[in-house]
């Protein structure tokens, strides 16, 4: 049985080596200092969804991102490791989008595609780590939804295993096709690229990308694999009331920017009383709880 | 994200040598793929970008996977399980990471599923992966040994087992026994021809690289009652139709990771490559050629290796108050080193251009005669290649000997432990001028090439180019150099005795090695400024070196052969 696989990814800043210029002065992302990435927990996803392209012959595994037309980048990378195409949805009216307006967009796109059995996306973005866009998705499409995977086993017979990290280890869990999986760090990296998918696709592009060059334009023509969707909210037939900043109910007041200020370690005896202090003294300062 | 290919410059400058563009045209017929394949380049921009990305991604899985097992697999090593091998898991997680970025075969043609790469990309690829890991090398880069298969088999084993290998199946080459070393002659296995015209073979081969692999190159005797090299065939047995078992696998004292196999052959089945008796006359003789550029390579990805460890430490490690690099004696040896991992990569890929060019020739000539021009080109190249495989075997291999040595020395007394990567690299190294012929082996290939005026040839052509004048007064002690060299030559051979030039030739052959290299680094220079230090360095470095060959020999009288032949007296 071969399968339609949809894979979520999103470019973001990449965070994890973030230095002083991370932040503007206003509290917004200075994406000029940070370079663009394929969000890491998307790389995971799509290595599942890869495995299960070689588990059934004949599946089709496509990048779905939202982004400025330069998104095409991460179709193009998911491409070189082995995704079969994808569609970059763009458009000013997704501009500002919370993880509500962004799952009702990608939902839209996927009702657009049609004919999927799995979408697999990262556990979170890095540079949001909310973790909710993929479930709103689920509920969106009103489809079954497995979090936290770590590995896809099987697809059969219109269900799939799936195995899970949970706080206290893993679990093993069935659920019924279509649905939405989310993916977790701690699942198998992403494979390399791939020598010849790189020279089969380094020349796909969104049409935006290519319209100022008639001879790209033309070459892509002639090579229908090149061509990389570039959807609208017109495209997906989406609410524009329910798009972009009009749609994110999230409203970002303000931003504070962290100093952790701790001195060096400090020492307690191994002992209850001790430990209790401690705890009660975190609480009291919200370190934790 | 580190990666081994955009951390190394010297790796594109040598990718984006003036003569690729007619090496790529001629190895794309001119681009006659581009609407055949998806994945093939429209012109030699294109296919230039192309290796410039996958290399990309060699480098990738270079530094991430590979180096980073580099360690595990050094200790934990292979195994020999019930006849087979199983490699060290580390080992496993690297071939899988070259499978799937499709890094197998990747010099074959299209038609058989490969990338169509020249050799020089192919041989930037084994420079990288020897850096990470030598011993991983010598698995992947027994990819060369479809090479043979493409040039003498026919073209129904062509399909079969080529595209095998480009999917990701491994091969080696099973030629040494337990009597028959660098004596190829006396090879032993014998291929026996059944009723149906079919073979199998009988015996025991030893020192087998991994030789559990999925698809074998054996030579074997099949003439029966012949006694030397004439009665030897090539034969490829495939490991899916059973037969041969690993017996066991050495332990070595460095490559660990590569099992070194001793294998039983009891009647396996196998097929003929091409026509019989010429197993060890022409095919072998190709395949050493292939696998001799694949140790250049890995002798110069280990260079490499143990010159940042030694830089690293030296900027690292602080004595008397400073950082001992900057000790003279300390920055002297890390410059050696450089100037001779520079000088080693110049000779490789000037190496693997000429092989690039007579192999192409070589296979265009299967399509369509050569025009006479062509042919004077094939010539010119093939006789090239031929003299300076020896030579880029013979001094990478002693260089990355002496900067894995070299490393340790700068590591002092820590480079001594076992803690850290220096004492890898040295064992690793050491091997390097042992197997596919020994230095010395590589000196009988090369000194012909001394002699019939090859090398002197090559110089003189590259005494003809036109230099910036700051590097005038070294191409004026390049030309001092090569006098030398020329008297030195003139000396050896008029004494007309061929036990007195063999006894001179590693001499004469390094002269010339350090004249041509010198050479090769002022190219470099010329074309980038990166490497006027190592010019300096290295012409310094081989002046002083023909110096003193050109003051044994001079100083030498022929009779005094006799104080270094060894006597029952002795």
């Amino acid at each position: 049985m071969s399968l339609n696989i949809i894979v979520l990814a999103k470019q973001v800043p990449d965070t994890r080596n973030v230095g002083k210029d991370a932040m503007k002065a206003d509290g917004t992302i200075n994406r000029a200092a940070l370079p663009a990435i394929f969000n890491p927990e998307d790389l995971n996803a799509l290595e599942q969804a890869l495995k299960l392209k070689e588990q059934y012959p004949g599946s089709k595994v496509t990048i779905l991102t939202m982004g400025p037309a330069r998104a095409a980048e991460i179709v193009r990378e998911g491409m070189f490791r082995g995704a079969d195409g994808g569609i970059v949805l763009s458009d000013r009216a997704f501009a500002g989008s919370d993880t509500l307006a962004t799952s009702y967009a990608l939902s839209a796109a996927v009702r657009k595609i049609g004919d999927f059995d799995i979408i697999i996306g990262g556990r979170q973005a890095i540079d949001g780590d909310t973790a909710q866009v993929g479930p709103q998705i689920a509920e969106k499409l009103g489809i079954p939804q497995i979090t936290y995977a770590e590995e896809i086993i099987n697809a059969d017979n219109g269900e799939v295993v799936v195995k899970r990290r949970i706080e206290s280890g893993v679990e093993t869990v069935k659920a019924k096709l279509p649905l939405v999986v989310t993916v977790n760090g701690s699942a198998a990296e992403c494979r390399p690229r791939n020598a010849k998918a790189l020279q089969k696709y380094k020349y796909a592009a969104v049409p935006s990308e290519v319209a100022a060059d008639e001879a790209k334009k033309e070459f892509i023509e002639k090579r229908p694999y090149l061509s990389i969707g570039e959807w609208s909210a017109a495209t997906v037939d989406a609410d524009l009331a329910q798009c972009g900043l009009a749609g994110s109910p999230t409203k970002v007041k303000s931003i504070e920017n962290v100093v952790f200020t701790a001195k060096e370690a400090r020492r307690i005896e191994n002992n209850d009383e001790e430990l209790e202090t401690l705890i009660k003294e975190l609480i009291a300062n919200h370190t934790i709880g | 994200m580190a990666n081994f290919y955009k951390d190394n410059e010297s790796l594109k400058h040598h990718l984006n040598h003036p003569m690729m563009e007619k090496i790529v045209e001629l190895k794309e017929r001119n681009f006659a793929d581009a609407d055949k394949f998806d994945y093939a380049p429209q012109n030699f921009e294109d296919a230039m970008d192309s290796y410039d990305r996958v290399l990309e991604i060699v480098g990738d899985i270079c530094a991430n996977i590979i180096a980073e097992n580099a360690e595990d697999v050094d200790h934990e090593g292979p195994v020999v399980k019930n006849g087979h091998v199983e490699y060290a898991s580390g080992t496993a997680r690297n071939l899988d990471a070259c499978r799937k970025a499709g890094l197998m075969g990747m010099s074959m043609p299209r038609r058989l599923g490969g990338l169509n790469f020249p050799i020089t990309p192919y041989i930037m690829a084994a420079d990288m992966v020897s850096r990470a890991d030598a011993g991983f090398e010598n698995l992947w880069g027994l990819q060369d040994c479809a090479e043979t298969i493409y040039e003498f088999a026919d073209e129904e084993q062509k399909k079969k087992y080529i595209s095998r290998v480009c999917e990701g199946e491994t091969m080696s080459m099973d030629l040494t026994e337990p009597d028959a070393g660098s004596d190829l002659q006396s090879v032993m296995l014998k291929a026996t021809k059944k009723e149906d015209g079919s073979y199998v073979l009988n015996g025991v081969k030893r020192f087998i690289t991994n030789g559990d692999s999925d698809i074998h190159l054996v030579l074997a005797r099949s003439e029966e009652g012949s006694k030397d090299g004439r009665g030897l065939s090539m034969f490829i047995y495939d490991k899916r139709n059973g037969g041969v078992t690993v017996r066991r696998i050495e332990n070595k004292m460095g490559i660990k990771g590569s099992p070194t196999c001793e294998l039983v052959y009891k009647d396996a089945p196998c097929e003929l490559v091409g026509s019989t008796r010429l197993g060890l006359i022409k095919y072998v003789m190709a395949l050493m050629n292939g696998a001799r550029l694949g140790i250049a390579a890995q002798s110069v990805g280990i260079s490499e290796a143990a010159y940042r460890e030694a830089l690293a430490y030296a900027k690292d490690r602080k004595q008397f108050g400073k950082a001992i690099i900057e000790f003279p004696a300390v920055s002297e040896i890390l410059s050696t080193m450089k100037a001779k991992l520079d000088a080693s990569r110049a000779l490789l890929y000037a190496c693997s251009r000429f092989v690039d060019m007579y192999k192409i020739y070589d296979d265009i000539a299967k399509e369509r005669p050569l025009t006479v021009e062509e042919k004077k080109e094939q010539k010119y190249y093939s006789r090239l290649a031929d003299a300076f495989t020896p030579l880029a075997k013979g001094m990478t291999s002693e260089y990355c000997n002496q900067n894995t040595y070299d490393c340790i020395q700068i590591h002092g007394g820590s480079g001594f432990m076992k803690d850290y990567t220096c004492e890898r690299l040295y064992r690793d190294a050491r091997i390097t001028s042992i197997y596919e012929g020994t230095t010395q082996l590589q000196v009988v290939a090369a000194i012909r090439h001394v002699t019939t005026g090859t090398y002197l040839n090559k110089i003189r052509e590259f005494e003809a180019m036109e230099v910036k004048p700051e590097n005038e007064a070294i191409k004026n002690t390049l030309v001092f150099m090569t006098q030398q060299y020329a008297d030195a030559v003139q000396a050896v051979a008029g004494v007309n005795d061929p036990k007195y030039l063999d006894f001179m030739a590693r001499r004469l052959v390094e002269m010339a090695g350090h004249i041509i290299m010198g050479y090769l680094l002022l190219e470099d220079a010329q074309r980038c400024d990166c490497f006027r230090k190592s010019l300096a360095v290295y012409v310094k470095y081989g002046q002083a070196e023909v110096e003193r060959h050109a003051s044994f020999i001079g100083n030498f009288q022929p009779d005094q052969i006799s104080d270094y032949l060894y006597t029952e007296n002795d």
